[in-house]
């Protein structure tokens, strides 16, 4: 075939392909969206379930999704940012760095569903955390972990050589080096990573079922000391998250609006990621243009 | 002229890249506020030998290096040798311009930033000297606060040789520093260097035999790890003394 032909041919194909990807997502999106916005309100937002009636909201389980974040987020932001640092920037190449970097694969592409099984027997049995808050974070960061890990070296180790050298050369030591030069350098990659990996963590459900529990107890809104059980703050209460409610109401719901609130709080979990993706590429190209350009 | 005084002394440096022989037993020596121009073709050990100078080699897993290298007659292959403080007094300009992706000011005052200098004044006033002495201030002066990144090749190489000059070393190191720049801009760096000789020792490796004789006091010629020549510029350009180093000079090969 003729070379300008075959690149029509080839180009052609590619719009294709892509075209039919972009309509997949855009049909998906948009049936959520078209399904569920409509049922979104202030009250739904703010309103606790309701488990026999109709009229119930999506309040607590937002709450929980939102603190469980934090708290997953709070654990395996430090454990990621060492592992991936001393991965990239001290490990010698090895058969121990080798296994490290082998057991993070794993870790990444092991199904949420046995990271949750995995939760169960270790933070809710073993450890006796019971179906709480803290053993549902513990399991998020597992399942978060090795993908965070990852992109924290690779964003370390996209900073060129040339720029270590250049601090280095300037009498830093090497933890300066790595702190003051190769960090600030790669931040905006770091931050962009996290920030896509809090959106996964958001709609994350199979790894939350046996660790964070299915049941919502009422909250006091009011109480905001910890260790009372009825606080929001609490840890070890159990805590139903938005995408777990969306699977329980869908399996075994018995509202009689079991429909319309699936349809609002799938809806309402599908703008939080899509909020969490549009902010990391804000932020990522933000700081990236404040630390490089005028 | 009296008696120069000697800053750098390397006796039988030999370097080994694994089982491979980089440098061969250099022995070499280097005056107070000279410049001294290492050539020799690609792959001769010349960066390599300049990089035992501050002990860049160090970070390259699988180096290793014999003989004595002394700055002030102090070993800085000693075990109790700080490198870090040594890099402190041997600054180094790479081949790339590879300023921080800060502003030009930030670039210029990091490294007295992490020594702990706090006070605004010392700060502004380190920059406009180093910068002045990098023949770039009144380039820049209006726009310190700009990135680094914005700035030509040029620019940044001279940013980059006012960064090392803030931290005030004895020596600097230079490996190539014109190499990815234009004619113009390559002149202004080398008017800049003679103009710096009298406060610093100066250690070039470059490509350009214009280069090396123009700017350079001493000449070093580097051929496959051995150091074949070593003299004053002026008399290795005219009157080699042994045969590869006219056969180099002369562009016969290489």
């Amino acid at each position: 075939m003729n070379p300008k032909i075959a690149d029509k041919v080839a180009t052609t194909v590619l719009y294709i392909i892509s075209g039919i990807i972009i309509i997949i997502l855009a049909s998906l999106l948009g049936y959520i969206l078209f399904q569920g916005v409509p049922h979104i309100s202030w009250h739904f937002l703010t309103s606790p379930a309701q488990s026999f009636e109709a009229g119930g909201g999506i309040g607590v389980q937002l709450f929980n999704s939102f603190y469980l974040l934090v708290l997953a987020m709070l654990i395996s932001t430090p454990i990621s940012l060492g592992a991936g640092i001393y991965l990239s920037e001290y490990a010698k190449k090895n058969w121990l760095t080798d296994a490290i970097r082998t057991s993070i694969e794993i870790l990444s592409s092991l199904p949420s569903v046995v990271v949750g099984l995995f939760g169960f027997l270790i933070f809710v049995l073993q450890f006796k955390f019971g179906f709480s808050i803290l053993s549902g974070a513990l399991a998020l960061t597992v399942f978060n972990l090795p993908l965070l890990t990852r992109n924290v070296e690779d964003s370390l180790r996209g900073v060129s050589d040339e720029q270590r050298e250049a601090g280095l050369a300037l009498g830093l030591s090497r933890w300066e080096t790595v702190l003051h030069v190769v960090i600030p350098e790669a931040l905006p990659g770091i931050i962009t990573g996290m920030i896509l990996g809090a959106g996964r963590v958001f709609g994350e459900a199979a790894a939350l079922i046996y660790t964070a529990g299915q049941s919502a107890p009422a909250l006091d809104f009011t109480n905001w000391n910890p260790a009372n059980i009825a606080s929001p703050l609490n840890p070890f209460r159990p805590a139903e998250t938005l995408a777990v409610h969306i699977w329980k109401i869908n399996s075994e719901g018995i509202q009689p609006d079991a429909v319309a609130v699936s349809a609002g709080a799938s809806a309402v979990l599908v703008i939080a990621v899509l909020i969490f993706n549009l902010s990391a590429r804000y932020f990522g190209n933000r700081l990236f243009k404040k630390m490089t350009a005028a | 002229m009296a008696e120069a005084q000697k800053i750098i002394t390397s006796s039988d440096v030999h370097l080994f890249y694994g089982k491979f022989e980089a440098l061969k037993g250099i022995n070499l020596d280097f005056n107070q506020h000279e410049i001294t121009a290492l050539i020799g073709p690609s792959g001769c050990g010349k960066s390599t030998y300049l990089r035992t100078l501050n002990r860049m080699n160090d970070l390259i897993p699988d180096v290793t290096i014999t003989g004595t290298i002394s700055l002030r007659g102090q070993n800085i292959y000693a075990p109790s040798e700080d490198v870090v403080q040594l890099r402190k007094q041997v600054g180094m300009v790479f081949q790339q311009p590879n300023p921080f992706p800060f502003s030009i000011y930030e670039n210029v005052i990091y490294g007295l930033r992490l020594a702990g200098v706090k006070d605004k004044r010392e700060l502004d006033e380190a920059v406009e000297t180093s910068l002045k002495q990098a023949a770039i201030w009144d380039e820049v002066k209006d726009h310190l606060h700009d990135s680094a990144l914005s700035l030509s090749g040029g620019q940044q190489q001279r940013v980059c040789i006012a960064r090392v000059l803030a931290v005030k070393p004895d020596v600097i190191l230079l490996d190539e520093p014109t190499s990815a720049l234009d004619p113009i801009s390559s002149t202004q760096i080398e008017n800049m260097l003679l103009g710096l000789r009298d406060q610093y020792t100066i250690i070039l490796v470059t490509h350009s035999m214009h280069q090396a004789s123009r700017i350079s006091d001493k000449t070093a010629f580097f051929l496959t790890g051995n150091l074949i020549e070593f003299a004053d510029t002026k008399q290795m350009f005219l009157n080699p003394k042994e045969k590869e180093t006219e056969d180099y000079i002369t562009g016969r090969f290489g």
